[in-house]
């Protein structure tokens, strides 16, 4: 019963947060108090669960050995899901080595070039985290220029495709010489 | 000079207001950043975080905002100092178990605070007394934008921000507000509050952030999704929340008043009894005591409190600030009794509360 994402766990054992969740009873056996809150999202639905102590443990909640970080963190079944994706095989990051057993013991990623060697198994698993699964904000200011000048490249490219189809050659050469010193500078800011 | 020279004392700390300190006790965002390629700190090698950090501290160093800082290795405090930067907010349980490799920048007037090989190569938060979360962002937005001229963040034009773990993936961002809310759960209204925060995709914490008791009715409420939605927008969303739940407090403050005074001014006035006369007395109890006494000033029962002397208790009682003032280690026990002693000597000069004589329940007694 448990799957999806775990929005948030609440784990207030304050005496005042207490009084505030007291008299829940655990939704399981529907008998004891419940202690162990967990607020899942499932899609667009929220599910609510309160276990009691001995229902949590039962169902591993409690035990962070039978309960992976991974999935406390970000969702249970999310290292299933992740080794649905690998199609079994062990993936590797190429950059610094971390595996998906890795990943699966530390809810965590190596290193940023895990996000691309990782990509298919991360991506349903970002749909349950987030509110989409594309960046819409801050851009740093040379990956902006990076933007630009791919976008300059792309038109050079159709204005020499035009000067040459016209014969054009002197507005070809112009273009062509463009194109270079545009290649470079995105180079340059790529690679460094 | 050290951390305990640098910090400002807790009474000039609990000096610093802002709007709605009343209620909000601060604003504070933070932007995770990580360097292209290197191994995060969680799976870098010893060697690797340091030369992580020896990129990334003099970096933060150069900043305007850090022209009077205190930059430090984690390996080069105690064990006592970092508790007690944990103590005052200026860095995570998380960093406080770090040692070499890690490092923290912290500008001279606390409101820029950085902490580099946390979970993530960066760790910079904006803090502000009282709510201030759009000025909180400004100053976050205008740091990172300077440090990105001097380091390779990692970047993914799809994904955004890269961080060790997807949680924070996009704009790395958490904006949270620490919330005083004693009317709230005095009424018994916090975890309906705290469910419908939830249901907007906003986490409630406690009063060390992530898995952290709700000690002295503070609660910190935050953002929890970080990808798919522009940095402003989450800011403005949170600020919005932020303002409703106040005036919930406002309104079971008012209702707790008018319905219930004796109940109010029982629960103030024990706590006036025990703190100012216990012999011994845990730090638990004291934060959740304090808080009640917090409320007494807002509803003016002390007028010769000042709330500044209830955030600098809320400070100086914590185990970590009471065992520096000592140069013996102190067990539990011993801090019980000198937190105590403290409190009493502290608010001598306190009068006991004194609720307004227009009670409107004209059946209650008063002697």
């Amino acid at each position: 019963m448990l799957r999806g994402g775990v929005e948030f766990i609440c784990l207030l054992h304050g005496r005042r947060a207490d009084k505030a969740l007291k008299g829940m009873l655990c939704c399981i056996c529907k008998e004891k108090e419940a202690k162990v809150h967990l607020t899942q999202i499932v899609g667009e639905k929220m599910q609510k669960v309160d276990l009691c102590e001995g229902c949590a443990a039962q169902k591993g909640v409690n035990d962070p050995a039978g309960f992976s970080l991974a999935d406390l963190l970000l969702g249970l079944g999310a290292s299933q899901e992740m080794e649905q994706a690998s199609g079994g095989g062990e993936v590797k990051c190429p950059n610094c080595g971390f595996t998906q057993a890795d990943f699966k013991k530390a809810g965590r990623l190596g290193c940023s070039e895990c996000y691309r060697a990782f990509s298919e198994g991360l991506e349903g698993l970002l749909k349950t985290m987030h509110k989409g699964t594309r960046h819409v904000g801050k851009v740093p200011q040379s990956q902006l220029q990076a933007r630009e000048l791919a976008d300059r490249l792309k038109s050079l490219q159709k204005k020499l495709d035009k000067a040459v189809s016209d014969e054009n050659f002197e507005q070809a050469a112009l273009m062509r010489d463009e194109i270079k010193t545009t290649r470079e500078k995105l180079s340059e800011l790529t690679t460094t | 000079m050290t951390i305990h020279e640098f910090l400002a004392s807790p009474a000039d700390a609990a000096r610093r207001e802002g709007p709605n300190t009343k209620i909000v006790m601060s604003s504070r965002i933070r932007l995770a950043r990580n360097i292209k390629g290197a191994a995060f700190p969680g799976w870098a090698k010893k060697a690797e975080r340091i030369k992580t950090l020896e990129i990334v501290r003099p970096a933060i160093e150069s900043l305007t905002q850090m022209e009077d800082c205190f930059s430090e290795k984690m390996d080069n405090l105690t064990l006592l100092d970092k508790n007690i930067l944990v103590e005052r907010h200026l860095i995570s349980r998380e960093h406080a178990a770090k040692n070499a490799g890690s490092g923290l920048v912290v500008n001279r007037d606390e409101t820029l605070c950085v902490m580099i090989n946390e979970e993530d190569h960066l760790r910079m938060q904006a803090l502000r007394p009282g709510l201030q979360l759009k000025q909180a962002w400004q100053a976050i937005d205008t740091a990172d934008s300077r440090l990105e001229r001097r380091l390779d963040y990692a970047f993914s034009p799809e994904l955004g921000y890269l961080t060790a773990c997807p949680t924070n993936l996009g704009t790395g961002i958490r904006v949270s507000a620490m919330l005083h809310l004693p009317g709230l759960v005095l009424s018994e209204q916090i975890n309906q509050i705290i469910q419908a925060v939830n249901k907007l995709g906003l986490a409630v914490r406690g009063l060390y952030g992530e898995g952290t008791e709700a000690l002295g009715n503070v609660f910190q409420v935050s953002n929890q999704m970080t990808l798919g939605e522009v940095e402003q927008d989450i800011v403005e969303r949170l600020n919005k929340v932020v303002l409703q739940i106040m005036e919930h407090e406002e309104n079971a403050r008012g209702s707790l008043l008018e319905k219930k005074p004796k109940t109010v001014y029982n629960h103030i006035g024990r706590a006036y009894g025990i703190l100012a006369n216990a012999h011994s007395i845990s730090s638990k109890e004291t934060m959740n005591l304090l808080s009640l006494m917090r409320l007494g000033v807002d509803l003016t029962l002390f007028p010769d409190l000042d709330r500044a002397l209830v955030d600098e208790l809320f400070i100086v009682t914590q185990p970590n600030h009471l065992q520096k003032r000592f140069s013996d280690k102190l067990t539990a026990e011993e801090r019980d009794l000198l937190r105590a002693d403290m409190l009493r000597e502290r608010l001598r000069g306190v009068s006991r509360p004194r609720p307004k004589p227009a009670a409107p329940a004209a059946s209650e007694k008063t002697t």
